[in-house]
């Protein structure tokens, strides 16, 4: 008896914790109780002749992962968001032509990191929270099921930090991506692996999640049409630790250059198993974490190990880049976002945090430039939008089979190296015209 | 031929790792061996032994393994709170009863656990160098926890079988009414086995935290592993709970060899329910 109740309670205990590890990794909400950061109150100018001014509060609504897998990087994401917001509303807000002021406030819920709390969180947003704008969650796995929500109520929705292709080829009209699409993150670390080994064998290993699977869909093909052999393709589960195995395979591959990842956790994990083991791999390639401020944490794990970049302070985009480029530049220099970035947060911003700040400033010029915060006007101006900011380029597909994919933003791949004064820092190694220090290659482990 | 020698350098590394996995299970059948209580706080407190390791190590500089030293008595010392404040008082109430008040404590580690460390992983830096055998890298983390292992287990078979409270543990799995009858104080050898249970799933963290990256949530993982180890190696059997974890161990480092690495949870758990209905007593018997 004692054995049956044991088991039966067992058996459905790995069930259950096995269909909750298949949705992601949830954990306890810690709070029902919506974030709100309130509109600052601007004082009304004094004018000579009596001007009526109608003051009108646009609620963005969003979820952030305070917990669960993606919590450092959407924390990094939701404080770019925040620092764009305030400013805003501590600069008086935008006015409109009519003499409309319109300012911001954030609704905002944690998702924990999970689909499910994402559609539940962003219906109430929609239906009971009545937000007029959304900006999407972390990942391309959150954004997915949240963009799904957005587009059957007809809500406009700026995504950022969520690169998978497949979300904008589902025939939404109304989700617009911030970030260079995953089928061509790699392409950058491909051209300069052709300048530093044409010959290098390549093992891809990532996680099995939907951005992941995404980047890897569009690095195969362009690192063979590159004249690279593809020496194995790996998957692994969101939530291994134990990497043992794989990097036996990759060192039975004959590997010499590692290519994959997913997100920090993994990421990280995957970085440090593979120094510690000493494989003898030449150049290592990882998504999402490198680019992140914490990876230094991992010590003499982290050098060398590159990985591309949305966006980097030292080689941030400029005024005269967009005028060389004949396209209109919008908002302040990335010197500023920095310094207002770190006089706020005490921390150098990653590019998680300059996607969210962007997503803040895209809205606000589609508001600009439609003169109305009529949704409809939005997404007209957000399909019309050729836009360069500190944070790049910004150009929406507007064509029916992939309406709102990125196609103006490009991306730099960073490397930890050490500074003269033995600290871990990140350059920009690619594109050369932008880098920063030249790539180490082949990686030397001590 | 290249799989088996995928295998040979894949399958040390399990054997290692299926060690540490033995002593996380331990604690969880010893408690439930003793008083039928599932506890759903296991993964937590793997968690916490974790924490231990990176504040010993991070905070204070202590040598981690040293960190051990701390971190067992302050897991026992956390199970006999556990026990008194949420599990004593339901321990002859329906097996539901034990069930949720476990899982509260689970709730409350969480949340507590969230509120101070987040849930962003932490990593300790520390390294014990390696050993390259042919194609194989056994890093000397692994091999480290491995011996801590394999001593605890057998500290944790002498203790019960050759000590008067360990014999009391013993007899009060046995038969808790007779046990009382015999003079035995049920109600603090119970209070001590879920101290024990409680220790063993936090050294098992504490070990784990050397070579992993890790979070608060991170021992649900553990504390799924340790269902299947339980159901393996037979309950209440400390060395059945060590030979289910090298089985799972195992198995995890040779199933990538031959197929892909996401196959892993599929076989493992498939294993689990094949167990289950053919060998529902584990592959070496409960024993109490």
């Amino acid at each position: 008896m004692k054995r049956t109740l044991f088991n039966l309670f067992a058996l459905l205990i790995v069930l259950s914790l096995a269909l909750t590890a298949c949705g992601g990794k949830a954990t306890p909400a810690p709070t029902e109780a919506p974030v709100v950061v309130p509109a600052t109150e601007a004082p009304v100018p004094a004018t000579e002749a009596p001007v009526v001014v109608v003051e009108k509060t646009i609620t963005i609504g969003f979820t952030a992962s305070q917990t669960g897998a993606q919590e450092v990087s959407s924390k990094r994401q939701v404080n770019g968001f925040n620092l764009w917001m305030n400013q805003v509303n501590e600069a008086g807000g935008l006015t409109l032509s009519d003499g409309t002021v319109v300012k911001f406030a954030a609704q905002s819920y944690d998702d924990e990191s999970t689909k499910e709390r994402v559609q539940e969180l962003y219906t109430r947003l929609i239906t009971e929270d009545n937000a007029d704008f959304l900006i999407s969650p972390y990942s391309s796995g959150l954004t997915a099921a949240a963009a799904v929500i957005a587009e059957q109520n007809g809500k406009l929705m700026i995504t950022t930090g969520a690169a998978d292709d497949d979300t904008y080829k589902q025939g939404y009209t109304g989700v617009f991506q911030l970030y260079t699409p995953g089928s061509l993150y790699f392409t950058s670390t491909v051209d300069m692996l052709k300048t530093l080994d044409p010959a290098a064998k390549i093992a891809i290993v990532n996680e099995s999640d939907k951005f992941s699977t995404a980047v890897v869909g569009g690095l195969k093909p362009y690192a063979e049409a590159a004249g690279f052999e593809i020496v194995l393709e790996e998957a692994y589960a969101s939530d291994t630790a134990d990497f043992g195995p794989i990097i036996n395979k990759i060192v039975d591959s004959g590997a010499t250059v590692v290519l994959g990842g997913g997100h920090y956790p993994d990421g990280s994990t995957f970085a440090r198993q593979l120094y510690e083991r000493k494989v003898g791999i030449q150049f290592i390639g990882i998504l999402v974490a490198p680019p992140d401020s914490k990876f230094s944490e991992l010590g003499d794990a982290a050098l060398g190990v590159t990985g591309p970049s949305q966006w980097e302070g030292k080689a941030t985009h400029t005024e005269e880049e967009a005028n060389a480029l004949g396209i209109e530049w919008f908002g302040p220099s990335g010197a500023e976002f920095s310094a207002a970035f770190e006089a706020a947060y005490g921390d150098k911003p990653t590019y998680h945090a300059a996607g969210g700040y962007a997503a803040g400033l895209l809205l606000e010029k589609a508001i600009r430039n439609a003169d109305s915060v009529d949704s409809e006007a939005v997404k007209a101006a957000l399909d019309a939008m050729n836009l360069f900011t500190f944070y790049g380029g910004i150009k929406f597909d507007t064509s029916a089979e992939a309406h709102g994919l990125q196609i103006g933003h490009s991306m730099v791949v960073i490397q930890w190296q050490k500074n003269d004064a033995g600290e871990l820092v990140r350059e920009v190694i690619w594109p050369a015209d932008v880098a920063t220090k030249p790539a180490i290659f082949p990686i030397v482990v001590p | 031929m290249q799989q088996i020698s995928l295998l040979l350098a894949s399958l040390p590394d399990g054997i290692l790792l299926g060690f540490v996995y033995g002593v996380a299970a331990m604690g969880l059948t010893l408690i439930w061996g003793v008083m039928n209580v599932i506890n759903l706080s296991h993964g937590p407190i793997i968690s916490l032994g974790m924490f231990g390791t990176y504040l010993i190590f991070i905070k204070l500089g202590i040598n981690p393994y040293l960190g051990l030293f701390i971190v067992a008595p302050v897991g026992l010392l956390l199970g006999i709170l556990i026990y008194t404040v949420a599990v004593h008082r339901v321990i002859n109430a329906p097996h539901l009863s034990s069930l949720l008040a476990t899982f509260s404590v689970n709730m409350i580690i969480i949340g507590l656990g969230t509120a101070f460390f987040t849930t962003s992983p932490f990593n300790v830096d520390f390294n014990m160098g390696s050993v390259t055998l042919g194609s194989t890298t056994l890093l000397g983390t692994r091999l480290i926890a491995a011996l801590a292992a394999v001593i605890v287990t057998g500290g944790l078979y002498l203790f019960l079988y050759r000590t008067r409270p360990g014999k009391n543990i013993r007899a009060v799995a046995n038969n808790r009414a007779a046990a009382e009858l015999m003079g035995i104080p049920s109600s603090r050898i119970l209070a001590l086995s879920f101290g024990l249970g409680t220790m063993l799933a936090a050294i098992s963290g504490a070990l784990i935290a050397t070579f992993f990256p890790f979070s608060i949530l991170s021992g649900g993982g553990y504390e799924l592993k340790s269902f299947v180890i339980g159901v393996l190696g037979g309950l209440g059997n400390p060395i059945g709970a060590l030979v289910g974890g090298l089985v799972l161990g195992i198995l995890e480092a040779i199933i990538p060899a031959f197929l892909e690495t996401s196959w892993v949870p599929v076989i493992e758990f498939g294993l689990f329910i094949l167990v289950l209905l053919v060998r529902p007593n584990g592959l070496f018997g409960a024993k109490q």
